[in-house]
This record gives C-alpha cells, structure tokens and sequence, in this order.
C-alpha cells in the first residue's frame, strides 16, 4: 500500500531501510495515529529518518508524493481501508453516517474515485475536500474543516503544510560551510585526524587485569587514539572566494592540534613554480615549489581549497599566469603535485552544478581523477572518507 | 499508555507523537536537539505522567556500555582476598547491578533514560544492540541470564557529539526538538511562572528572541536561560516598560548577564549595542 510512497523516499535517494518501513506499517497497525496526513509526516518521519540533516530532503519528497496524489491511480491502493473508514467515521454526523450506511462501503470508495476524477478533470485550485454540495456523503460543501483532505494545488492553500515550511532547510548538509555549521564540520575533520592506530599501554586494563587475575600481571594494550595524520593544505587566496577559503582555514587550524602536522601554503588560481606562507608578503616571500616537493613526504595527504576558475591558458600555455611568467603550464605543476601526494582531493567553494560548465573546472576535476567535492559538511565528510581510506 | 504533556512539561504535538509510537512499539527513542530543549527533561516527565519509575543513566566518555548491565567490582575482590574476608569466595557479591539490570528486575514497567549517548565512545552503541532489541543478556560470572520483566520505555538523548551507527538508529524512532518558537515558549514560561505579567513576558520574549538572533554567539542562550533571567526580573521586579526601549538595538536589556554566559558573548553583544548608539 505505502510501498510507492517508500520507494519515492528511496529515489530521492533518502537513505531509508525495510526494517524502518515495516516499522512504519505496524505502527499505523496499532493505531499510533489515526487519519490525519500531518500526523503520518510526522510519524512517518521518526520512523524514517533518523537525522535532521535529512529532514529538509524528506520535506521535499513528502510533499512531492503527496501532491501528486491525485494522479494516482486509486486513492484505495494508497491509503489504507481501515484508516479511511476509520477518518469517515469521525468526521460524519451520525445521520451521515446512516446514509453512508445504506450506500455500503462498495460504493463509497466508488464515489469517492468519481470525485477524484472529477477533481482531476475540473483541475480547480485550492483545497479540495472529498464530496461537493450537500448530496455527498462525504460532508457538507465539501470544506468540512477536519475532513479528509486529498492531494490540492499549491496555490491557494488555506494552510501551509508544516513540510512544505521547509523548516529544517539549514540543517541541510548540502549547504556551504559557514559560521553556524561549522562546529559541525570541525567534529566531522577531528574524526578524520583522529585515525592510525599504534598500541599504547592501557593502564586501567592492565590493573583491572591483574586483579581479575589475582595478583598475576595481566598486560592490556589498546590502539591509539590520536592522530597521525599529516596534512599539506594548498589555498588559492586573493581572489573572490576569499572569505570561503579563510573559513576552510579556519576550520584546519581550529583542530591544528589534532593533526600531527598541520602545513599551509598559498597559491593564486593555480599552482607554478612558486608558493608562499605569509599572504602579506606573497611578493617578497616566496618558496619554490620544487622545495615544498622535496620537504614531505608521501604519506602528507594534499589537500587544495580553490575554486578552480580560471581561464583555461592559465593552466594549459606556459606563461599562462595573469602574474608573472611561469615556464611551466599550470596544469604540469598540479599533476607533479599529485603524483608525490597520491592522497589528494580538492575542495571547491563553488556549487557542484557548476562544475561541468566551466572549462578550467573541469579541467581540474579531470587532472585530480575526479576528487573534487564542494565545500560543504557532506562534501567535506566525502573528502575525508576518500583521504582516509 | 499514552503520554500527552503534563503541567509541567509543554510537549508540541509532535513530540508527543513520536513518544506514544515509541511506547506503543515498544521501540527506544532518540531524541536530539539544541541544549536547553528539554530532551533531559523529557524522560523525567513521561515516566511522572505515566506514574512509571525512572532509571537513568548519564553517560560520559569514559562510560562503558557493560557499566550499564553490571560490572564485577574485581578490585575489592582483590583487596578482600588479601585480608581473607570470607565474601571472597561468592563472586556474586562483588558484581554491581548498572542501571539497566535495575530497570529489568523492576516489577512494574519503567522508563529508562540513557542521557547523551554521544559522549561516549562510538563503540558504545553498538554494544549494547543486542541487549536493548532482546532486553536480555548474560552475567558471565554467575552464569546468569537477566531478562527483562517488562520491556522498559527508552529515552536514549545525544547532542550530536558523534554520529551513531545505522543499526542502531533503524532501531530507534527518531525526534529533533525544534527551538522553540514565540508561542511554544510562551507555553513553557506559562508552565514555570503561572502568574506571570502578559506584558513582561511579551517584552521578554522580544528580548531574548532578538539576542539569539545575533550573528557570532558562541552559545546562544536557551530556554534555561531565559528562565533563569526572567526569575531575576521578577526578583529585582523590573517593569516591563524597562524592556521596551524605543530603539530595542541600542540599549543593554537589564540583568542581561543572566542571558549570555560566555565573556565572549557579553563583550561582542556590548559592542553591537555601542554601535548601534553611535550610528544613532
Ligand atoms: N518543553 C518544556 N517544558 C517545560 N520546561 C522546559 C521545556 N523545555 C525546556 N524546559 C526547561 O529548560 C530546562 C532545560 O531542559 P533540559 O535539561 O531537559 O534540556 P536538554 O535538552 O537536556 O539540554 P542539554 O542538551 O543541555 O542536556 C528544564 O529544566 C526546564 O526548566
Ligand atoms: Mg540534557
């Protein structure tokens, strides 16, 4: 019966399992709800999904699927019997009901697709309430304020429905890191630094141990906790997307001390020959890139916060670079720094749409293999997961 | 059994929704949210209205999930062989019931409470799969299978700390409390301060509402805190009129360190209202 609305949910790639699904149909079994679709979002929700991150997906899908109820092909596939029957009695009058009676429950459901037809027919706007004028017994005037509500058009609803608020749209991980989620994304990166496991003495083990075994030393070891992940960060500074690369800064440095070696460096576009520490004095000080080449070793994962958006010559001519002369393409450079750090990924600013319609974008997405994901907290946790394997 | 808000604790319809699923189902539910939401309070209120006996169980990050069964407290043992104590040779004694081998030998139904989940290490969930989905399990050192009477009412809380594992939460029914909007928090103060002045909280609520919304706060402040603030106004017996400043951006609510707690916060609020002033 629910089985399109969970496949709806499933296609629009919410991850949600059988198991919760068949926790859904007993629930609506044992009547933890009855009638009323604000109450099956809700349930359907806390069954469904188990993060909030996800609820503005699930918005969207819930009311996708639920206006397109109409369409489908008979409202007695999608809604259970017993719940409808159930909604009808509540919200009839007992003389309704009696009517309702004799017309059996056949021929209820009979009258009941008719209208929807029809509805589909007049396509009229509004809220639309089973039964029209006072011969249907389904209600009076079609508007009774409790009765069931199948399907409407978007415009001219009395009521907007709570998914159709988009409520949880900034819990949504799909959103560029800023300054509200990026505890957030610093808890996700600690978890990333915090691998490698070489063994060190666990303590209380060992004395909870010995006493276990009377006296008799009993040796526990444990994996490390902490961090032996090193990491080189390459920034393209000085250009419009200032202020999204200082905040990527600002979440590496904000877990500095998780890293066991944290390095930055700053590039302008693309990177050449040359490199440099200090923004300040990017004129005067610089370091070969050859250098940084040679400084660490393969085992630093590289990674690139830039938006990759250039003109083309910038990566492909020598002396290509808007700045100075550079022997070398930039594109030469970028997969001389690749091969050294085979762990490599770049994080974009840019929205991930964009990509595949800008030239030096794609580009660059093709000379990283593809490891470029958006700088968001579900970019950044894929970029993680990548560099961690 | 159904739980439907108490005159203590405003539940919004959903939230009492999910809990009755869960109670029904008989399945544990996890509960998320801003600090100060009320996630904590939550199990407290359900088992009072259900007049239920509550176990809880505040985790931290050293906590164990077999602490919650029982732990075999080897050290006196230890100790007591040593001084040859005759209880040495009962193991039995030196094994320490955890909260939830307490909530499975009560003889009516309960509700148990495992607060911050997500303090803990990630392992922590995972370990106690089995046990939560059979409500069972066994005591090694006395051979001893511990069953549950009735199977409890779980509340299980995280702040978000970690992530949990999917085989845990497709066990659980799920709920994120939303902040509470103006009318809900209403409702909440009404609970705490029956007689309160419509007029003094209306102020209030401006106040406060409009302080979390400032940008850069490191700790917004939280129901808590309001209610913490508003029994300072009361104290003090401050007017409402003293909150309804004409131009609201540029003068200090009184009393406001009851509201921002961190330094930080009071010297960055401090200096947008100094700006304010001067851009007058
Ligand atoms: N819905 C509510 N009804 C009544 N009081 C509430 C409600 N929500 C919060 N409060 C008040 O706020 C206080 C904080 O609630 P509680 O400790 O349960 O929050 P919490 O979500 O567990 O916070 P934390 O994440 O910090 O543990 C409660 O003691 C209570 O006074
Ligand atoms: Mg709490």
């Amino acid at each position: 019966m629910l089985i399109d609305f969970f496949l709806h949910l499933k296609a629009s790639r919410l991850p949600v399992s059988i198991k919760e699904f068949l926790t859904l149909l007993e629930a609506l079994q044992q009547h933890v709800i009855e009638q009323s679709i604000d109450d099956f979002y809700v349930l359907s929700r806390a069954t469904l999904v188990k993060d909030e991150t996800h609820f503005d997906k699930f918005d969207r899908a819930f009311g996708e699927y639920f206006k397109g109820v109409e369409a489908l092909p008979g409202m007695d596939v999608l809604i259970p019997e017993a719940w409808l029957r159930q909604a009808v009695k509540r919200h009839l009058s007992d003389a309704e009901r009696a009517r309702l009676e004799k017309l059996g429950w056949d021929k209820l459901m009979e009258t009941f697709k008719q209208r929807l037809a029809e509805q589909k027919e007049r396509h009229s706007g509004g809220n639309k309430w089973i039964g029209s004028g006072g011969s249907s017994p389904f209600g009076h005037g079609g508007t009774h304020p409790e009765g069931i509500r199948v399907g409407g058009r978007s415009e001219n609803r009395s009521a907007v429905k709570v998914w159709e608020k988009r409520e949880y749209r900034n819990l949504d991980d799909s959103v560029e890191i800023g300054t509200r989620n990026i505890k957030v994304a610093l808890r996700r990166l600690r978890r990333f630094a915090r691998q490698g496991a070489p063994d060190e003495l666990d303590l209380e083990g060992t004395i909870t141990g010995t006493a276990r075994n009377a006296g008799w030393l009993d040796l526990h070891m444990r994996p490390e906790r902490h961090n032996a992940v090193k990491v080189l960060l390459f920034l393209d500074i000085g250009g419009s997307m200032d202020d999204h690369i200082r905040v990527c800064e600002e979440l590496f440095s904000a877990c500095r001390s998780e890293f066991k070696h944290l390095e930055h460096y700053y590039f302008h576009n693309c990177v050449y020959d040359r490199l440099w520490k200090d923004n300040r004095r990017r004129h005067s000080e610089r370091i070969a890139t050859q250098d940084v080449l040679h400084k660490y070793g393969n085992d630093y994962k590289l990674i690139f916060v830039g938006d990759a958006s250039m003109s083309p010559y910038e990566l492909l001519q020598p002396n290509g670079c808007l700045e100075y002369h550079n022997a070398e393409p930039g594109a030469t450079w970028l997969r001389r720094l690749a091969d050294t750090w085979p762990h490599a990924i770049w994080l974009n600013p840019e929205s991930e749409q964009s990509w595949p319609y800008r030239q030096s974008t794609s580009l660059i997405y093709h000379l990283m293999g593809g490891r470029m994901f958006p700088l968001t907290l579900d970019g950044l946790e894929r970029g993680m997961r990548l560099l961690s394997k | 059994m159904r739980f439907s808000g108490s005159d203590t604790y405003v539940a919004t319809r959903d939230l009492t929704l999910a809990v009755n699923a869960a109670i029904t189902l008989q399945r544990p539910l996890l509960i998320k949210g801003e600090p100060g939401t009320g996630k904590t309070m939550l199990a407290e209120e359900v088992a009072a209205s259900l007049g239920l006996p509550l176990f809880e169980w505040h985790v931290k990050s050293t906590t164990k999930a077999q602490q919650g069964l029982y732990e075999y407290d080897a050290v006196s043992r230890l100790r007591d062989s040593q001084l040859g104590e005759a209880k040495v040779a009962d193991i039995g004694s030196y094994i320490v019931k955890g909260v939830l081998w307490q909530a499975f030998e009560c003889e009516t139904p309960s509700v148990v409470l495992i607060d911050e989940i997500d303090k803990a290490d990630i392992e922590f969930p995972n370990d106690l799969l089995r046990e939560l989905d059979r409500m069972e399990f066994f005591v090694y050192e006395t051979r001893q299978q511990v069953r549950a009477r009735h199977r409890p009412v779980l509340f299980i809380t995280s702040n978000n700390e970690k992530e949990l594992p999917d085989a845990f939460l497709r066990r659980c029914f799920f709920h994120y409390i939303r902040f509470p909007d103006k009318e809900t928090m209403t409702r909440i103060v009404n609970v705490h301060f029956p007689g309160l002045k419509p007029t003094l909280l209306r102020e209030a609520l401006e106040v406060f509402f409009e302080l979390r919304e400032i940008p850069g706060l490191k700790k917004k402040p939280s129901t808590s805190e309001l209610l913490d603030w508003l029994k300072l106004l009361l104290a003090e017996d401050i007017p409402p009129e003293v909150l309804r400043s004409k131009d609201q951006k540029s003068a200090i609510p009184p009393l406001h360190g009851a509201l921002l707690k961190n330094e930080q916060d009071v010297h960055l609020f401090e200096r947008l209202i100094f700006m304010a002033r001067q851009n007058r």
